[in-house]
């Protein structure tokens, strides 16, 4: 690991403060907030990340950053609240499952206990020529240096949303809960306050695969919020591994659904790791809506879903493997009693 | 070898293995190398205050102090020194094994302010002011935990490298109440890897100490 000063912030304006400072024009990300530290110590050791600075905010006490707030209204959930805390919030539990569900599948519990919820939907990729420095061509890490998954061993990486620059896949859980069920995102930075959708947090890799998100240098994702809707309670997350608990997704799908009778009034649908961020498909969505749900018109969803799938020599599997999990996710969901 | 505290150093220093001569090999190599670098201890050794301090330059020791097991250590090491090294490496307290080092693995499991973590992605700066326990400071009164006690009585081991990590890992899923069924158990301990594959033992023994802990 390379050396970095620490700083512990012991409130919000010198946190931005901090967060900003040190600007180094030849490191992209020279200073980063730490929080659970469960992505970032780990790409410090591989060195992955090299930041010159963290500026830890675990213990900030602003009350902004903390609890999850449950109204009429929906949810607001403080970004240093952790990924297990929210998963075992009973009132995420009973009004929307799908967010408790993406976080419980969703690593071990000790990483649970220490990832914050903001920055679990900033996670790094698993891709493996990512993480291996040795592996000079990696666009993301070194942009223009080319993809070596694109030639590689590419079973684990995307069929949807990639380029020809990066084909890594989005590794989270929660971020398709939360696109799924229409979430904000509120950020922070010494420059103001702004609130944006969830859906415009991550980028699509394109020709910039190194840039991965709309945060600009300093800001701070300080909460989220959910709104509520008839939705939000039939809804569940599926998620397919290699093995049964504590891996990343093969496919999964987060999924909400409104019923009158068998006919589908609302559904969202998002599925997990097949795309290179999170990813909602809303021309599958509205193949239902109005539409009564059964096994075929699940089947016509979830073909939708992947219709532009473009699978590499190790991934076809998963354009058919993830349209089954969208089907089964669905059947599952009309099943729910709520 | 960055203690500040002699009483603690002396204390912690002492030979856990009794072998021919009565030093450990751990202990032996400590006082090697302690040895062999008096000017850099000598320089590492000024007081340390409580309170975190900002280095200016990257490479210079950081002064922190950690609570573990109940006591107070106070320190002065390099900022990316993670918790694990500190406990392993300047406290001598070896029970937190190093299998992975990236959290994928679970060996190095610890407690902090009662709740389990992984200490090869905690930085030891970041623990600061939190009650760190370990496996060292889970027996009381020379008392085995009920946990401890039931791997020893369900064999839940063979080589025992993840041992330390699945006990700690286990009295906090427990404590925790997710350990009201073996598929529970299974789900919520699913962050210890065992290579010897002690897992239907392992389930076992936390069976056993749930209903001894929750008795």
């Amino acid at each position: 690991m390379r050396p970095f000063l620490y700083e512990s912030a012991t409130d919000m304006p010198g946190a931005l403060k901090s967060g900003l400072s040190n600007a180094d024009a030849a490191n992209r990300a020279p200073t980063q907030f730490l929080a659970g530290g469960t992505t970032m110590i780990d790409l410090m050791k591989l060195d992955v990340m090299q930041p010159s600075k963290l500026v830890d905010i675990r213990k900030l006490n602003d009350p902004a950053l903390r609890g999850v707030q449950a109204t009429s209204q929906g949810l607001r959930i403080g970004a240093l609240v952790t990924m297990a805390e929210a998963a075992e919030h009973e009132a995420i539990k009973r009004d929307y499952p799908v967010l408790s569900e993406s976080l419980w599948m969703a690593a071990s519990q000790q990483l649970r206990i220490m990832a914050t919820v903001g920055g679990n939907v900033l996670q790094r990729t698993r891709c493996n020529y990512f993480r291996d420095v040795s592996y000079a061509n990696c666009n993301k890490r070194n942009p223009g240096s080319g993809c070596a998954a694109i030639d590689g061993v590419n079973r684990l990486h995307a069929v949807l949303g990639g380029s020809d620059q990066c084909i890594a896949v989005y590794p989270g859980d929660w971020a398709q809960g939360m696109i799924a069920l229409d979430a904000q995102v509120e950020i922070a930075s010494e420059r103001g306050r702004r609130s944006i959708p969830f859906a415009e947090l991550h980028r699509e890799p394109g020709t910039t695969p190194h840039i991965e998100t709309v945060l600009r240098p300093g800001e701070l994702i300080t909460a989220f919020t959910v709104p509520a809707g008839p939705h939000t309670r039939r809804s569940l997350y599926l998620k397919i591994r290699d093995r049964e608990s504590y891996a990343f997704a093969l496919t999964s799908a987060a999924i909400a659904l409104a019923l009158d009778g068998d006919k589908v009034t609302d559904v969202r649908i998002a599925v997990g790791g097949v795309a290179t961020k999170p990813w909602r498909v809303k021309v599958a969505e509205d193949s239902l809506r109005g539409q009564p749900l059964n096994e075929a018109t699940a089947l016509r969803a979830a073909q939708a879903a992947f219709a532009g799938a473009k699978p590499q020599k190790y991934s076809e599997f998963k354009v058919r493997l993830g349209q089954q999990t969208v089907v089964r996710a669905l059947l599952k969901a009309r099943a729910l009693e709520v | 070898m960055f203690m500040t505290n002699p009483e603690d150093k002396l204390e912690n220093a002492k030979p856990k293995v009794s072998g021919g001569s009565g030093i450990s090999r751990r202990s032996f190599l400590s006082v090697t190398a302690a040895a062999a670098l008096p000017l850099a201890l000598d320089g590492a050794n000024r007081q340390t205050s409580a309170q975190p301090q900002t280095a200016q330059n990257p490479r210079d020791a950081v002064p922190m102090r950690l609570r573990v097991n109940q006591r107070d250590y106070n320190l002065n090491l390099d900022v990316r020194t993670t918790l694990l090294d500190a406990l392993r490496e300047h406290i001598d307290l070896t029970g937190s094994k190093k299998g992975c080092d990236q959290g994928q693995c679970g060996a190095c499991t610890v407690h902090v302010n009662g709740q389990r973590v992984l200490a090869c992605l905690t930085l030891a700066v970041a623990a600061q002011s939190a009650d760190i326990t370990t496996i060292e400071g889970l027996a009381q009164d020379g008392k085995l935990h009920p946990m401890q006690q039931a791997f020893i009585d369900h064999d839940a081991f063979q080589c025992g490298y993840c041992t330390p990590g699945q006990i700690m890992s286990a009295v906090a899923c427990v404590q925790e109440g997710h350990a009201k069924s073996p598929e529970l158990i299974r789900e919520y301990m699913s962050g210890n890897l065992c290579r010897c594959a002690a897992y239907p033992n392992i389930v076992a023994a936390v069976t056993q100490a749930r209903d001894f802990m929750e008795a």
